[in-house]
């Protein structure tokens, strides 16, 4: 099964996934939630490897990232939009960390 | 809580007592599992959150330069630059085993040789700025893969040491004091019967030596007394 060819999309604001189309990867603009939505659970059927979410469309697709965090694919990362950083990616490694800890045992 | 519903029967006694055995070893087995998980998840959780920072600051700063570039150029401009990449990502998977999770490890390729040949367009009718914000993602893309591989292990990680974490927790606080329970319930239970058929003989044997002891003086008796009806 290694052989086999991934797909690595970037999904996000028109603005913040631009410049991706540049390195080769499969954009796809999303301006709504709701498009994001659908965007994410066809990309999640389509042998798609790791997809690229923006924050700000993170935020409300909160249900739908945690249904995927225990599938091996896609692995959903988030990365922060052209209006900056959110804080909601490192807040999941926080969260990872009491999931499997139990409390936060490397603070900050 | 003792296990009222068990059958005090010495077969449902060595039954439990295979199973408790047992118990105890996967709970044992179990526990160094989720330790060294948690040894392994440490280390991808501690490089996950470098290499975060390290990703988010660098996105950062491409934006910034992007979005200068789409203030010194028009959206159509900057749309039809980037619309046709020279370049393109092929990746691949593999699966790494940690303590049993499967972890994916990502290989990619892309189809020039030169990785950092990215500019799709020609550099007379664009910004400088353009410039710098492709090369600043080119820059962080290796980065942006490590970062997935190390996110999707741990999200993985983590699921696997709570699933792990409750098994224990489970064997250790319920399953092997329930057995315990029952073990000391059936051997007292048992220990009872024994007990209470010994008396059960005790008194039996009691009972029938009265009765001979009876017998024998009520044949002594008659024996007696048609002795003095013959001396009279």
């Amino acid at each position: 099964m290694s052989n086999e060819k991934y797909r690595i999309a970037v999904l996000g604001d028109q603005d913040s996934v631009l410049g991706f189309k540049a390195l080769g990867l499969d954009v796809y603009p999303a301006e709504t939630v709701e498009a994001a939505r659908v965007t994410l659970h066809r990309l999640a059927r389509e042998n798609t490897a790791i997809i690229y979410l923006t924050e700000e469309l993170a935020a409300g697709l909160e249900h739908e990232i945690a249904r995927y965090k225990d599938a091996l694919t896609p692995a959903i990362i988030l990365i922060p939009g052209k209006s900056g950083s959110l804080g909601i990616g490192m807040a999941n490694v926080k969260k990872s960390v009491e999931r499997a800890v139990g409390a936060d045992i490397l603070g900050g | 809580m003792p296990a009222i519903n068990v059958n005090p029967t010495r077969q449902e006694l060595t039954r439990l007592k295979t199973r408790l055995r047992t118990s105890i070893r996967g709970h044992k087995l179990l526990k160094d599992k989720r330790d060294e998980l948690m040894k392994q998840f440490l280390d991808v959780v501690r490089e996950n959150r470098a290499l975060r920072k390290k990703v988010e600051d660098a996105l950062m700063a491409a934006h910034g330069s992007f979005t200068v570039a789409s203030a010194l150029m028009s959206t159509e401009m900057l749309k039809q630059s980037l619309m046709y990449p020279k370049q393109s990502v092929e990746l691949t998977m593999d699966f790494q085993n940690i303590m049993s999770v499967n972890v994916p490890q990502y290989h990619f390729k892309t189809r020039t040789a030169d990785a950092g040949d990215v500019y799709p367009y020609g550099f007379a009718a664009t910004s400088g700025a353009l410039d710098d914000a492709v090369d600043a993602l080119s820059g962080v893309f290796q980065d942006m893969l490590r970062l997935a591989e190390m996110e999707k292990t741990a999200q993985l990680l983590a699921e696997e040491i709570e699933k792990t974490r409750r098994r224990v927790n489970a064997l250790e606080y319920v399953k092997i004091p329930q057995m315990q329970e029952s073990i000391k319930y059936i051997s007292m239970k048992l220990d009872e019967n024994e007990r209470s058929n010994t008396i059960r003989l005790m008194k039996v044997k009691d009972m029938l030596l009265k009765e001979a002891i009876e017998e024998k003086r009520e044949a002594d008796q008659e024996a007696m007394t048609a002795f003095r009806e013959e001396e009279l």
